[in-house]
């Protein structure tokens, strides 16, 4: 464990590696040049040192100035190579996102391009009575491409800051009890028990419905699909003082320890959930979080792997 | 009979090429993942191994890695189908031993059923 741990660090040391991993040149790249500042501010600070030597009798004063000048220096460089960086990684992730995007949106794509190939072709025939199954395979890929363009679309609007939020007087038990219905067949059909357990007047919010809608369609789905087999989801809503606190607890896969902290990142996928389904693009929980964020919430979790997951989020009343 | 062993999760795919390469004279065998398809493969011995790489489970590049590491199914031609069109990717599973390495969305169902049938016939 530490000789990777010291393997990584080591890895970072290389400059080299690290602006290949940006894809830029070398006078381009960040890294190299914080390392050529740091050339120059030595041979400058060495330059000045002789200079004042030269010039100045008392030699601590010029050792102080030198010092000073080389720190400012120092500094100032390290701030532009940071701004440089953070440059590098948007576009290097922008980068990664077209790649996952484009990937995520080619499964689909490739089903309804074969599917209508077959459907199409003068040598190749649809066994009898299976054209209607072809179409609805069409129909069910084209409804994944939307949902994936519709997330996208509103991580886009989350990242420009420009969520339109319109609040209103929502009795979230309502709200929630007309989600569990929708996913009660595909519950059922798993072999999930999915429940709402809820005090009476207590979810009463004045928040903007639509948005939280999109949160808790997100968590039950997310409960249902990572519960393998027979299994429990329940759904609680309770008053804390002036806020409202939803949790759904599951009894699924878990999320690994060790990737518990990136579990909000945008398109990350734990590794437990990406073998369980390679389907799905990683947004959900950070549609999730930066929702909740923007209703003046919170979100967090616990989850154990193999037993189970909890996510609560709280809302205010007001 | 020829067998086909398919190793793919889009079920619509599954179905659909499947019954295009059943009216071909192919029999087909289908894995929705890695380790079903890994051990489909070792005990039906096909003729051919269709894998896509993004799988649950078991990644394709394992189950490639463990097929050609495996006496016992190191002879089978493998032609990787996937939707991953990067280099680095393509010269992995050259590596690792495929016949032929596929990106779906360039191709047509005839034209993947024609290396099929250039490699078993």
């Amino acid at each position: 464990m530490n000789i990777t741990m010291l393997k990584e660090s080591l890895a970072q040391l290389n400059i080299v590696t690290q602006c290949r991993r940006y894809g830029l040149s070398l006078w381009q790249c960040p890294q190299f040049l914080f390392v050529v500042m740091g050339i120059i501010i030595i041979f400058t600070s060495i330059f000045s040192y002789l200079l004042g030597v030269h010039y100045i009798a008392n030699v601590e004063t010029v050792i102080f100035i030198v010092l000073i000048i080389a720190i400012v220096l120092f500094i100032i460089s390290y701030i532009i190579t940071r701004s440089f960086e953070r440059l590098a990684e948007a576009s290097r992730m922008k980068s990664e996102f077209i790649n996952i995007v484009s990937h995520q949106l080619r499964s689909p794509l490739t089903n309804i391009k074969w599917t209508f190939e077959l459907l199409t072709s003068k040598d190749l025939k649809v066994p009898t009575g299976k054209v209607e199954e072809y179409m609805e395979n069409v129909k069910e890929n084209i409804a994944r491409m939307v949902e994936l363009i519709d997330d996208l679309l509103i991580v886009s609007k989350i990242e420009q800051g420009k969520v339109p939020i319109s609040k209103k007087e929502v009795f979230l038990e309502n709200l929630i009890k007309d989600l569990i219905e929708r996913y009660r067949i595909f519950s059922e059909a798993s072999g999930i028990e999915l429940n709402l357990y809820f005090q009476e007047q207590t979810s009463q919010v004045f928040t903007d419905p639509s948005l939280i809608k999109l949160v808790v369609e997100n968590l039950i789905d997310n409960a249902i699909r990572y519960t393998k087999g027979p299994g429990k989801v329940e759904i609680k809503l309770a008053r804390e003082d002036k806020r409202v606190l939803f949790s759904i607890k599951d009894t699924g896969v878990g999320i690994p320890q060790k990737e518990q902290g990136y579990i909000f990142q945008k398109f990350f996928r734990a590794e437990n959930a990406l073998k369980e389904r390679t389907r799905g693009s990683g947004l959900g929980l950070y549609v999730c979080k930066s929702i909740i964020d923007n209703l003046g919430g919170r979100i967090w979790f616990k989850s154990e792997e193999g037993v189970g997951t909890t996510f609560y989020f709280t809302l205010p009343i007001k | 009979m020829k067998k086909i062993l398919f190793i793919e999760d889009e079920s619509v795919l599954q179905k659909a090429f499947g019954d295009v390469l059943q009216q071909k004279g192919y029999k087909i065998l289908s894995a929705l993942d890695g380790e079903i398809g890994l051990r489909m493969a070792r005990s039906e011995k096909p003729d051919l191994i269709l894998l896509d790489l993004i799988l649950p489970r078991l990644h394709g590049f394992e189950v490639l890695k463990k097929l050609k590491e495996d006496p016992e199914t190191k002879e089978i031609p493998v032609i990787v189908l996937t939707n991953l069109e990067k280099m680095e990717d393509i010269n992995k599973a050259i590596e690792l031993g495929a016949t032929t390495y596929l990106v779906k969305t360039e191709y047509k169902i005839e034209e993947v059923i024609e290396k099929i049938k250039k490699i078993i016939g």
